[in-house]
């Protein structure tokens, strides 16, 4: 292993060079660009052996990278907010198709208005698309997903494509201290990819082909089963990457402090880094606050959220997200999993740092105050209910 | 070796699929294949062919096929040809087939990004100058005049207003290594076509006119016989491009009439002899371009 000071952009591409795909589609969108330029100058300097398609949309990125699946061979793209909503309709047939493919999204707003830095609403809107979806909070957890998302995707029992997802510009080009693995490290946890879902001369296949109603809901099914499959796998992956890399990760979500807590802030992404720190400050006070980090919205963590958050008085879900005419897409997923699991404690709504707009240290200090006495179903930080 | 009825390949490689009788498309499919045998790997999008060819569980392709996003029939080549080369595989041949819509309209940017990357692909577009797949909607590669479910024929407007995009020319534009047109009305034409096109290397595009009895509301039995017509009266041609130049490869001498042609189709029977005459000018301004400026 190695130390290098990298942005989460940065170490993301480490992580891929490590985990070698031999086709890379990708077309630039800020702020993913810099991932796929650290890609280009690795197949350049030769340390990195893949084809690098420079393609001429989102649309053909991920249309190119199937192509490629389908052929049995490891693939990656990468995109970004617009280029996410341009690509969607292949989101879909990916998933369908069960092309492993794993792409990078650097969280960014959606238009209008424009807007080039971090929200959720680009993923968060793709929920149902069909890929496993992680959230990352640094960049050693950015590059150490990297290769543990193909070693899930792939998986024989999960065949599902996998997009990890890092808040745009606050991870993807904040710079941190990063354990870079060895090649030989990498080799050893990631098995090469192999597959009978695809083209094959010796034996011909019909791929990507129409169901109609009556076989249809089985192949939905068995994708939706394939999804769930893949929690036993990422319990497996991780105990594997500790063995070798000595990084232990802890499943679909990472808690702090929840054991005891009576106010537990759910979250998701970088901000959980200072939420825990704001934990910290009122535990200090004598308020046992808590902070739960989803770390994956799909497959949705229902128990272990529930397991989580079932003694706490009162429950907050901050997210850069809001599904107009509702509430965020992660309060609807949260409130669904506690309520499956009879757990009844009040849930709150904070609706923050769309646009990019900083959630402050105040502003979760805010959210602990409301929630302890009591307050809107559905928040938006630094606006104040009557206004409009 | 030239492709002709006594060469060309016996075995099937599409059948067994829901096409209707006199479908032009399926039959340049089924002739192309046989050219490119075996290691062929399709890739169709969304439309007619793949509507009738991959209904599972009758799957009706004996080589490898998969369908792609509508938008998607170039990229998804692109990635094939690449991840087979990826796999140490050389003997195979990366080959899509898209209807006028899937070509000139939705699938255009794809097409462009394939051939400016100079992908190692043949895209051969069937052309059957609508969208027949979804009832017969006006495409891009709709002619002028042509009634469709998107374009009546009316008192005021007379079906289609527009001429069909130029894509020959537009492909050749990006200096492809090789662009071709052609007809299932003359077969050897287009398979030979088809074979030149497999030994060249880099993106190479072949538009070969399709009729789809369906919407132009000809019988089932005049498929060839309008397929031939149109190149017959000059309202299609069958050229070449190639190293930055146009080879014209038939130069009838006279035209056979293009009221006759259009007359016997449904599409165009409400056309007006002014109508008639727009066509043939147009005709006429093209031929006297074609064969002022490209080799014959």
């Amino acid at each position: 292993m190695a130390e290098k000071f990298l942005s989460g952009d940065e170490a993301f591409a480490e992580g891929i060079r490590l985990a070698c795909p031999e086709v890379i589609s990708a077309y630039p969108i800020t702020p993913q660009t810099i991932v796929v330029e650290r890609l280009s100058e690795m197949v350049e300097d030769g340390s990195l052996d893949a084809e690098f398609i420079h393609v001429e949309s989102e649309h053909s990125a991920l249309s190119c990278a199937m192509g490629a699946s389908a052929t049995g061979v490891r693939a990656f793209t990468a995109t970004s907010s617009q280029g996410l909503l341009y690509m969607a309709e292949c989101l879909y047939y990916a998933s369908g198709g069960r092309f492993p493919i794993v792409m990078m999204n650097a969280n960014r707003s959606t238009a209008l208005p424009w807007n080039i830095y971090g929200d959720q609403r680009d993923s968060l809107s793709q929920l149902d698309s069909g890929w496993i979806q992680a959230y990352a909070e640094n960049a050693q957890e950015a590059l150490d997903f990297a290769l543990m998302s193909y070693y899930i995707a792939e998986h024989k029992t999960v065949s599902t494509p996998f997009m990890v997802n890092l808040d745009g510009f606050i991870l993807t080009h904040t710079y941190e201290q990063v354990d870079v693995p060895t090649p030989e490290q990498a080799k050893a946890f990631l098995p090469p990819y192999e597959t009978e879902n695809r083209l094959d001369l010796d034996n011909p296949k019909n791929m990507a082909f129409s169901a109609g109603p009556d076989t249809n809901y089985i192949f939905k099914y068995k994708e939706h089963a394939g999804m769930l499959r893949s929690v036993p796998v990422i319990t497996e992956a991780e105990k594997k990457f500790a063995e070798i890399f000595g990084r232990q990760y802890t499943g679909l979500i990472d808690t702090y402090l929840t054991e005891d807590a009576d106010y537990i802030l759910i979250t998701l992404g970088t901000i959980a880094g200072l939420s825990r720190e704001i934990a910290d400050q009122l535990r200090s006070q004598g308020i046992k606050a808590g902070v739960l980090r989803i770390r994956y919205m799909r497959p949705f963590p229902t128990e272990e959220i529930a397991n989580a958050v079932k003694n706490a008085k009162a429950i907050a879900v901050l997210e850069k997200d809001i599904s107009f005419g509702n509430e965020g897409a992660v309060f609807t997923n949260v409130n669904s999993a506690l309520k499956s699991q009879g757990v009844t404690a009040p849930t709150y709504n904070f609706i923050g740092g769309l646009g990019g707009r900083n959630i402050s240290h105040t502003n979760i200090i805010d959210i602990f105050e409301k929630i302890r006495k009591g307050t809107e179903r559905v928040n938006f930080i630094g606006i104040e209910v009557n206004q409009s | 070796m030239s492709v002709n009825a006594k060469t060309l390949d016996t075995n099937e490689y599409f059948y067994g699929h829901k096409a209707c009788a006199g479908c032009g498309g399926s039959l340049a499919v089924r002739g192309a294949l046989k050219v490119l045998g075996k290691n062929a790997v399709a890739v169709l999008p969304a439309g007619c062919m793949s509507a009738v060819g991959f209904n599972f569980p009758q799957l009706c392709f004996a080589n490898n096929a998969i369908i792609s996003t509508f938008a998607g029939t170039a990229s998804m080549l692109t990635g094939i040809e690449a991840g087979m080369r990826r796999r140490g595989i050389k003997d195979f041949t990366a080959v899509g087939f898209a209807g006028d819509g899937g070509t000139a309209d939705i699938g255009i940017q794809a097409l462009s990004g394939a051939i400016d990357r100079n992908d190692n692909i043949i895209y051969i577009c069937y052309d059957n100058e609508a969208y027949m797949n979804t009832g017969i909607q006006k495409s891009g590669l709709t002619p002028f005049g042509a009634k469709t479910t998107t374009t009546p024929a009316g008192q005021n407007i007379h079906g289609n207003i527009r001429p069909k995009k130029n894509m020959f020319e537009i492909v050749a534009a990006h200096d492809i290594p090789y662009a071709a047109t052609a007809t299932v009305g003359y077969m050897p034409d287009f398979l030979n076509k088809v074979e030149k096109a497999s030994k060249i290397q880099g993106t190479k595009y072949i538009h070969v006119i399709a009729p789809c009895p369906t919407g132009w509301g000809i019988p089932v039995s005049d498929t060839i016989d309008s397929a031939r017509e149109i190149v017959d009266c000059g309202l299609w041609y069958l050229a070449e491009y190639e190293n930055g130049e146009f080879t014209l490869n038939k130069d009838p001498k006279t035209f056979t009439s293009v009221e006759e042609y259009l007359r016997k189709q449904a599409r165009f029977k409400h056309l007006t002899d002014e109508d008639i005459q727009l066509i043939i000018d147009s005709r006429d301004a093209k031929w006297e371009k074609i064969r002022k400026n490209w080799k014959k």
